[in-house]
C-alpha cells in the first residue's frame, strides 16, 4: 500500500473529517503496526545512504508529530547512533543527530549528549550545525546538562563558518543568554561572517550583538545630550532615556572626557549595514534596531530610507481604503507623530478624507488623531475644534460621540473662548445615546456651567428625568454635574439636586450610591458634615489642568524594537532585557584574539587571504575547522609557552627535541643512533636550556612511557622523482614539545647528487581545516651525500586524512602528502589498572567496539601479542594487568583510548576498544585485528 | 521558536497541523477564530495574537491562514517572514498555494515543513536545497509513486547544503542555456478627485528565471541605475559590487527566483498612464444615486494599456446597479458592495464609459461615507519609470547563453478617492 493510496482511502473513509494533522500523512507507514517499524529497522540497516535517510526522516516525522516512536529506540540508537554517527557521509551523520536529538526519552539523554559533543568537533561544519541545533532539545529535555551544553555552545561559538554561526547563537540564546563572556572572544569573528551567514542566523546574531554591545560599549549620544536641549526627542525616545540621558550629562560634566567610539563599536555598525539591503524584512528590522539602539544620533537616518521613518517619507504613510485596519491604526500613530507646523496643514487635509471612510474603527481613530494634532500645534487648535465641531452633525452617531470626547478634551484647554460650542453641545445631548458621549457633555457642561448658566439647569432638569434609565458613567456625570450646579446655582437647582441624589441613593449600581452618599455630606451642609463643607467649591470647580491627548503606543520602548515584547507591550517569556550602557567601558581587551602565527599555523594563513580576496564568499572550504577553539586556543597556548623561547627562534626546535629524545629510556638505541646524524651546531646552548623547560614540561604532562619495537619508516620522496632528492618520514612517537596536540614527524633527508641542495623548506599547505602544520625550520644547505633528519609537528585534529603541502628546494617543488597511520594519533598513557577499569567503564555503549578473532601463528605469547598491539598503535602497557590492556590518549583532543586482548585456548581472542571516538575506535580495531591474525 | 503550525482556511476550516516540538491542542485555535471573526475581513485579523500560554503569529494568503504558535520572545518579523518563505515554497513545488493542493500533496508538505524548520528554528529554506532534497511532484511521479509505493524523497544528496553557495546546487547541466529577467514595476498611488497625484511611488522587481549549466558568475548592469532607490537583494547579489559600481554581480540560483526588489520614491515624478473622470452621487431623496465613470490614456508612453479594471466599494445602503458599459461588463456584488467593470484593452479611440444609476436602501438616508475606487491594469513592454537594462555579461562558464529581458508595468495599489473636502481649513 503506498502512501498516497493510503490516505486517499482515508480521505474517503472518514467523511466526517479527515485528521490530517493527527493521523499523518504517510498513513500506512506510520501505522503502529509493528511490521512497519521492521521496515524501518530495515532501510536503517540497509547500505544504501538514500534509504537510510529516508528512514530517519520518517522516523524524526513521527516524533515532530507526537506519535510514540519508543520502540524504534533501540534500533535507533543502535543502527543510527552508532553507525550512522560514524558514517563517511556528513549528510548521513547530520541526519543521525537530528534523529537522535529528536527522541525525547529521558534515559538517552547521556547518549544525545555524547553524540552532540562528538558531532561538536565533526569535520563537517554541517554536522557541526546539527549539533548547535541539538543542543536546545538535550536542554529542553534535561535542563542539569546545562553546565555540559555550555561547554560545547563555547567551542562552537569559536567555530569559524557562517552554517554554524546563527546556529549556535540561538542555541546561546535558548540555553545560555545570560553568558555574554563567551562571546568576547568571538565578537569580531560574528561581526566579519555576518554577511554571509544565512538571514535567519543574522537576525538571531544581530539581536543578541545588539544586547552585548549595550554592556560592552559606551553610550555615543553623551557628548551630545550636551550640545542639544532635550527638546530635539528621538522618534519615540522615553522618560527613562531622558533621565539615562540626564545621568549621563552629569557624568559628563564631571568627567569631561571627550568620547571616543569603541573600535569594536564601529566594527558591528558597519558590518551590519550594507544588511539594510536583505531581501528578508526580519534582517531589516533588526539591522534597524540594532541602529536605534546603538547609533550615534546622526547614524540613525540611515535606517529611515529602508523604513521610510521621517518627514520626506510623510506621503508614504498616507492611508488606503483597502489597507488593513491594524495598518490604518499604524500609519495614522506615524502621521501625527511627524505632524509639525510646517506640514500640518497637508496632514489636516488628508486626516479628513480618513472621516469618510467606511472602517468606522478607523474614523474614531483619525478623529482622535485629529484631537492629538490640536493639542500639539497650537496653531491649529481653533481649525481642529471648528472641524470637530461639524462631525458634530454627521449621521453617524459613532462619529459624532468620538468628536465629542475629543471636542471636550480640546475645550478643557480654552473654555472661555468657547461657550458657543458649549452651548451646540447642550443641545446634542437630545439625540446622542452613545453613554461616553454623553458623560463627556454633561461634564463639559457642569465644569463650565457659569459660561452657560441658562442651559445648565435646563439640561439637569432632562437628565433627572431619564436619570433611571442612562447608564452608570452617565449617571456618574449626572451627579456631577446636579453637585456643581447646586453649589454655584443653588437657587434653581437645589430641588432638582436633591431629587437626583434620591434616585442614586437607592441605586442598584453601589458606586453610583457610594458616590451620591459622598456627595450629598459634602455639598448639603448639615451639623455633622463639618469642615470639608466649606471646601466643597473648591474641590468641585477647581481649576482642572487640560489633559494631554496620549498616543497608544506610548510607554513600551523599554522593550528591544522589533521584539514580540515590544510589539505587544508586555514581556513575552524568554524576553532578554536590554541594559543600560555602562557608566564606564569594561575592558576592551578582552574581544582580542590572539593573533596566531601564521608561519606555524599556515593553514590559517591560506584561509585569511582568501578572505581578503573574496570577503563576499568568505568560507570557500566545503569542510573546515572542527574545533577552531581548540585550534585559536592551541596556537595560542604554543605561543605562549613557545614565548620564552621565542628569542632563540625557531631553529632550535630541531636540537631540542633531540636533545630531549637523549633523555628518554634506553631501549631507543637505534633512533639514537640515526638522530646521531643531526646538525647539532646551532645554538646549542640556547636549545638546550628550553630543551631541559620542554623535557620538564613534557614529563610533567604525560608520563611518557615509550613504545618499544621497531619504528616504520614511510616514504616522501622518491630519490628518482625527487631528482636525486630522497625523503623518507616516521612517526618518532616522541611528544611534540612546542605543540602538545601535535604529532611529531620526524623527516630525513639524504641527499643523492653531487651537489649542494639548499633552502629546503614547506611551501603552501594544503590541509583538511582545522588541521594545522608547524613547519622545521629551513634547511640552509644539504651537501652533497649527506643526511639530515628533521621533526616537524602535525595536528590532525584526531583524523588519518593527509597533510599535504609542498617540499621546496632552491631550485625546485615537489607536491607531498603525509598520511598517518590511525595508531599514531594517539601518545601513550600511564593508567593503573584500577583507573583502567574505571575509565574503560565510562566509555561503554556505542563507545566500545568488540571483536572476536583468531591469532595468527606467529602470535605465540603475550610478548608478541604486546610488539603487535604497541607497534601498532601509540599506546602503554598496563602494568601488572592480568589481560593484556593496553592505554593512550588522542595527541589532538585527548580522548582515551582503551584496548584489551583477551586470549583464549587454541589460538582464540577478543579484541575490546573503548574510544569517545567512534571513528578512530573503529579504525584502531581494524588495523590490530590485521596485526594480530598476520 | 516556531513550535507549531496550523492552516486554517477562508472558511475556519483547520486543514492541516505540524508540531517541531511538542504536541499543541489545536483548540489553541480558538482564540483566533475568536479574532477572525471580530475582524470582519481577514486582512483586518491582528497579525500576533496572545493567548494565555501562546502567541499566535499569523499571515493571510491565497486564501489560507497560516497560523504559527509561538511560547517564547522572537522577533514577529522572523516568523511573518518564515511563514512567508513556507508558502513561496508549496507555491513553487506545486504552481499555486492553496487548501487544493496542499491537500494533494500533504505528504511533500509535511517532508518540507520537517526540513524547513528544526526544532523550532528555520534550517534549509533554500528552493535548491530543499528541491534536491524532496523532489517536486510531477505526474508521472506520482503515478510511479502510487504504484510503487516509493517517495518523493530525492536519491542524491543534498550537496547545496553543505556549499558555501546554498542557493545553487552543484552539477547543473542544461543543453539550453538560458537566462530570462523580468523587470516588473507596481505603481502605488493615491489621486484624488479630480484624478491630481496626492502620492504615488513605483515598487519594482526583478524576477529571474535563470538556466545556466555550471557556475556561472553573472553581471547585470543598467543603463540609469541611479533611478533606483532603496534596493534589496537576494543573498547571491553581491552588497560590495552595488555599493561600488552599481552593478547586480551574482552567482544565481538555478530556477526561478527574486533577484532584487527596488523603490522609487514620490520624490521622482511617477507617471501615471491613465486617467478616471468619475461622478458618483446620491440624492437627498428617493433612495437613488448616480454613477458615471470614464477612463482614458494618460502617461502611456505610446504602449498600450491591457486587463484594465475598475473596481469601486460603494457605501452599504447600495442596493443595487443599473448601468451600461460602452466597453468590457461589469457586475456588481450586494453582498460585499462592490462594483467591478472589467474593461480590458483599452482603446484610445474610443473611452470606455461606464455609466446609470444605483438604488438604494429605501428610507436611508443619503450615505455619509465616500466610495473608493481602485485600479488595475497591464502594459507590456514597460517599464514606467524608465528603467532600462544595459547588459548582462557571464562569467566563469564558457557557453554562450540566450539571455532575455522583458518589461511589465502593472497597478499596484492605484486608488483615487471621491472625498470632498471637509474641514474648512485655513491654511498656516
Amino acid at each position: 500500500m503506498s502512501a498516497s493510496s493510503a490516505f486517499s482511502d482515508e480521505k474517503g473513509g472518514s467523511a466526517s473529517e479527515p485528521e490530517y494533522g493527527h493521523d499523518p500523512a504517510s498513513g500506512g507507514i506510520f501505522s503502529s503496526d509493528y511490521k512497519r517499524h521492521d521496515d524501518l529497522k530495515e532501510m536503517l540497516d540497509s547500505n544504501k545512504d538514500s534509504l537510510k535517510l529516508e528512514a530517519m526522516k520518517r522516523i524524526v516525522a513521527m516524533i515532530a508529530r507526537g506519535k510514540n516512536a519508543s520502540d524504534l529506540f533501540p534500533a535507533v540508537v543502535k543502527n543510527v547512533a552508532c553507525k550512522n554517527i560514524e558514517d563517511p557521509n556528513q549528510l548521513i551523520r547530520a541526519s543521525a543527530l537530528r534523529v537522535l536529538s529528536s527522541i525525547r526519552v529521558t534515559i538517552i539523554v547521556p547518549i544525545m549528549m555524547l553524540a552532540i559533543k562528538e558531532a561538536a568537533s565533526d569535520m563537517s561544519p554541517y554536522v557541526r550545525k546539527t549539533a548547535a541545533h541539538a543542543i536546545p532539545k538535550l536542554h529542553s529535555l534535561d535542563p542539569e546538562q546545562k553546565d555540559q551544553l555550555i561547554e560545547v555552545i563555547e567551542k562552537l561559538l569559536a567555530d569559524k563558518t557562517t552554517l554554524v554561526a546563527g546556529s549556535v547563537v540561538m542555541a546561546f540564546e535558548e540555553v545560555c543568554p545570560d553568558r555574554i563572556d563567551l562571546i568576547h572572544k568571538n565578537y569580531r569573528k560574528l561581526c566579519n561572517l555576518l554577511i554571509d551567514v544565512e538571514e535567519w542566523g543574522q537576525v538571531v546574531i544581530i539581536n543578541m550583538l545588539t544586547r552585548y554591545a549595550r554592556t560592552q560599549f559606551l553610550n555615543p549620544n553623551v557628548n551630545e545630550s550636551l550640545l542639544e536641549e532635550s527638546s530635539e526627542k528621538a522618534f519615540y525616545a522615553s522618560d527613562d532615556e531622558e533621565d539615562e540621558d540626564k545621568k549621563a550629562e552629569v557624568t559628563t560634566l564631571e568627567k569631561r572626557k571627550p568620547y571616543v567610539m569603541d573600535p569594536d563599536h564601529r566594527l558591528l555598525l558597519r558590518n551590519t549595514k550594507p544588511l539594510l539591503q536583505s531581501r528578508n524584512a526580519a534582517v531589516v528590522m533588526a539591522v534597524a534596531q540594532l541602529y536605534f539602539h546603538l547609533a550615534p544620533k546622526a547614524e540613525v537616518g540611515i535606517i529611515a530610507k529602508a523604513l521610510g521613518m521621517f518627514e520626506p517619507y510623510l506621503k508614504s504613510f498616507y492611508i488606503r481604503s483597502t489597507d488593513p485596519t491594524q495598518i490604518k491604526i499604524l500609519k495614522l500613530e506615524v502621521l501625527t507623530n511627524l505632524a509639525n507646523e510646517a506640514n500640518i496643514s497637508t496632514i489636516l487635509r488628508e486626516f479628513q478624507t480618513y472621516i469618510k471612510s467606511m472602517d468606522k474603527d478607523f474614523v474614531a481613530a483619525s478623529i482622535q488623531a485629529i484631537g492629538r494634532c490640536a493639542t500639539n500645534i497650537g496653531e491649529v487648535r481653533d481649525t481642529c475644534l471648528n472641524g470637530l465641531v461639524q462631525l458634530l452633525s454627521n449621521r453617524d452617531e459613532l462619529v459624532v460621540a468620538e468628536s465629542v470626547v475629543v471636542i471636550k478634551k480640546l475645550l478643557q484647554m480654552q473654555p472661555e473662548q468657547h461657550s458657543d460650542i458649549i452651548k451646540h453641545m447642550a443641545k446634542l445631548i437630545d439625540n446622542i445615546q452613545v453613554p461616553m458621549a454623553r458623560a463627556s457633555i454633561l461634564w463639559l457642561i457642569g465644569e463650565y456651567c457659569e459660561h452657560v448658566p441658562k442651559i445648565a439647569p435646563d439640561v439637569l432638569r432632562k437628565m433627572a428625568k431619564s436619570f433611571t434609565n442612562e447608564e452608570d458613567i452617565v449617571k456618574l456625570q449626572i451627579i456631577n454635574l446636579a453637585a456643581k450646579l447646586y453649589l454655584t446655582n443653588s437657587k434653581q437647582t437645589k430641588l432638582l439636586t436633591q431629587y437626583v441624589l434620591n434616585l442614586a441613593k437607592y441605586d442598584q449600581n453601589y458606586d453610583i450610591r457610594d458616590r451620591a452618599r459622598f456627595i450629598r455630606q459634602l455639598i448639603v451642609p448639615t451639623d455633622k458634615s463639618g469642615a470639608l463643607n466649606k471646601y466643597a467649591k473648591k474641590l468641585f470647580l477647581a481649576l482642572k489642568p487640560a489633559p494631554v491627548l496620549e498616543s497608544p503606543f506610548k510607554d513600551r520602548d523599554h522593550f528591544q524594537l522589533g521584539s514580540l515584547s515590544h510589539l505587544l507591550n508586555a514581556k513575552a517569556a524568554g524576553y532578554q532585557e536590554l541594559p543600560d550602557w555602562p557608566e564606564s567601558a569594561p575592558d576592551p581587551s578582552v574581544r582580542n584574539v590572539e593573533i596566531p602565527d601564521w608561519s606555524k599555523c599556515s593553514s590559517r594563513k591560506d584561509r585569511k587571504e582568501k578572505k581578503v580576496e573574496k570577503p563576499f564568499y568568505s568560507d570557500s572550504e566545503g569542510e573546515s575547522g572542527p574545533t577552531e577553539s581548540a585550534d585559536s586556543g592551541n596556537c595560542g597556548e604554543s605561543s605562549a609557552s613557545g614565548s620564552d623561547e621565542s628569542g632563540s627562534g625557531s631553529e632550535s626546535e630541531e636540537s631540542r627535541e633531540e636533545t630531549e629524545s637523549e633523555e628518554e629510556e634506553e631501549d631507543e638505541e637505534e633512533e639514537k643512533k640515526k638522530r646521531k646524524k643531526l646538525d647539532k651546531t646551532k645554538a646549542k646552548k640556547q636549545a638546550e636550556e628550553s630543551a631541559e623547560r620542554c623535557a620538564i614540561h613534557t614529563i610533567h604532562q604525560i608520563r611518557t612511557i615509550a613504545p618499544s619495537g621497531s619504528i616504520k619508516m614511510y616514504e616522501l620522496l622518491h630519490r628518482i622523482t625527487g631528482e636525486g632528492l630522497a625523503v623518507e618520514y616516521c612517526f618518532s612517537r616522541q611528544p611534540f614539545s612546542p605543540d602538545p596536540n601535535m604529532v611529531a614527524v620526524q623527516i630525513q633527508f639524504t641527499n643523492n647528487t653531487n651537489s649542494e641542495t639548499k633552502n629546503l623548506h614547506i611551501e603552501d599547505p594544503r590541509l583538511q581545516s582545522g588541521m594545522r602544520i608547524r613547519e622545521f625550520a629551513e634547511i640552509d644547505v644539504l651537501a652533497a651525500g649527506e643526511s639530515v633528519t628533521v621533526v616537524m609537528g602535525i595536528d590532525f585534529c584526531d583524523s588519518t586524512q593527509a597533510a599535504n603541502f609542498q617540499l621546496c628546494t632552491h631550485t625546485r617543488k615537489f607536491f607531498v602528502s603525509i598520511q598517518p597511520p590511525v595508531g599514531e594519533l594517539m601518545t601513550p598513557t600511564f593508567l593503573t589498572e584500577n583507573n583502567f577499569k574505571k575509565e574503560q567503564g565510562k566509555l561503554m555503549g556505542m563507545n566500545e567496539i568488540l571483536e572476536k578473532l583468531t591469532l595468527g601463528e606467529k602470535c605465540v605469547n603475550e610478548h608478541v601479542i604486546v610488539e603487535r598491539v604497541t607497534a601498532t598503535a601509540n599506546l602503554s602497557r598496563v602494568p601488572c594487568g592480568s589481560d593484556k590492556e593496553f592505554a593512550g590518549k588522542t595527541v589532538s583532543s585527548g580522548c582515551l583510548v582503551l584496548v584489551t586482548v583477551t586470549t583464549k585456548e587454541g589460538g582464540g581472542a577478543q579484541l575490546t576498544v573503548n574510544c569517545e571516538k567512534m571513528v578512530i575506535g573503529t579504525m584502531l580495531v581494524k588495523d590490530i585485528l590485521q596485526a594480530l591474525s598476520q | 521558536m516556531i513550535h507549531s503550525l496550523f492552516l486554517i482556511n477562508n472558511a475556519g476550516d483547520l486543514f492541516l497541523e505540524k508540531h517541531w516540538k511538542s504536541v499543541i491542542s489545536r483548540s489553541v485555535c480558538d482564540y483566533f477564530f475568536e479574532a477572525r471573526e471580530k475582524a470582519v475581513e481577514p486582512d483586518n485579523v491582528p497579525p500576533v495574537i496572545r493567548t494565555p500560554h501562546h502567541y499566535l503569529i499569523n499571515i493571510y494568503r491565497e486564501k489560507i491562514f497560516f497560523v504559527s504558535v509561538i511560547q517564547t520572545e522572537v522577533p514577529p518579523l522572523f516568523v511573518i517572514e518564515f511563514l512567508h518563505r513556507v508558502a513561496e515554497t508549496f507555491q513553487d513545488y506545486f504552481g499555486e498555494c492553496s487548501e487544493t493542493t496542499i491537500k494533494d500533496n500533504v505528504v511533500i508538505v509535511y517532508e518540507l515543513l520537517e526540513e524547513m524548520l528544526d526544532n523550532g528554528f528555520p534550517l534549509a529554506t533554500e528552493s535548491n536545497i530543499l528541491k534536491e532534497l524532496i523532489r517536486p511532484p510531477t505526474i508521472l511521479r506520482s503515478m510511479v509513486n502510487t504504484i510503487t509505493g516509493s517517495s518523493n524523497v530525492g536519491e542524491t544528496l543534498p550537496t547545496g547544503q553543505l556549499s558555501n553557495i546554498p542557493w545553487r546546487r552543484a552539477g547543473v547541466k542544461y543543453t539550453n542555456n538560458e537566462a530570462y529577467f523580468d523587470v516588473v514595476e507596481e505603481i502605488d498611488a493615491i489621486l484624488d478627485k479630480s484624478g491630481t497625484t496626492v502620492f504615488a511611488e513605483i515598487q519594482g522587481v526583478i524576477d529571474a528565471c535563470v538556466k545556466l549549466s555550471g557556475m556561472p558568475d553573472l553581471t547585470l548592469s543598467f543603463m540609469n541605475p541611479r533611478l533606483l532607490d532603496d534596493v534589496s537583494f537576494h543573498p547571491c547579489v553581491r552588497y560590495k559590487r552595488w555599493e561600488s559600481e552599481r552593478v547586480i554581480s551574482f552567482i544565481p540560483p538555478d530556477g526561478n527566483f527574486q533577484l532584487m526588489s527596488y523603490h522609487i520614491s514620490a520624490q521622482n515624478l511617477v507617471a501615471i498612464p491613465i486617467y478616471v473622470k468619475q461622478n458618483i452621487s446620491f440624492f437627498e431623496t428617493g433612495s437613488s444615486g448616480r454613477l458615471d465613470i470614464a477612463v482614458g490614456p494618460k502617461q502611456t508612453m505610446g504602449k498600450t494599456v491591457e486587463c484594465l479594471v475598475v473596481t469601486v466599494h460603494m457605501p452599504k445602503v447600495v442596493l443595487s446597479a443599473n448601468l451600461s458599459a460602452t466597453q468590457g461588463t461589469y457586475n456588481y456584488d450586494p453582498v460585499t458592495k462592490i462594483l467591478l467593470w472589467d474593461i480590458g484593452k483599452l482603446n484610445p479611440q474610443k473611452l470606455p464609459n461606464l455609466k446609470g444609476s444605483l438604488s438604494l436602501q429605501s428610507g436611508a438616508p443619503k450615505p455619509e461615507e465616500n466610495p473608493s475606487l481602485n485600479i488595475d491594469l497591464k502594459i507590456q513592454q514597460l517599464a514606467i519609470s524608465g528603467l532600462k537594462v544595459n547588459r548582462l555579461d557571464m562569467y566563469g562558464e564558457k557557453y554562450k547563453p540566450f539571455k532575455g529581458v522583458k518589461y511589465v508595468t502593472k497597478a499596484g495599489k492605484f486608488q483615487q478617492r471621491l472625498s470632498e473636502w471637509l474641514l474648512v481649513h485655513t491654511e498656516v
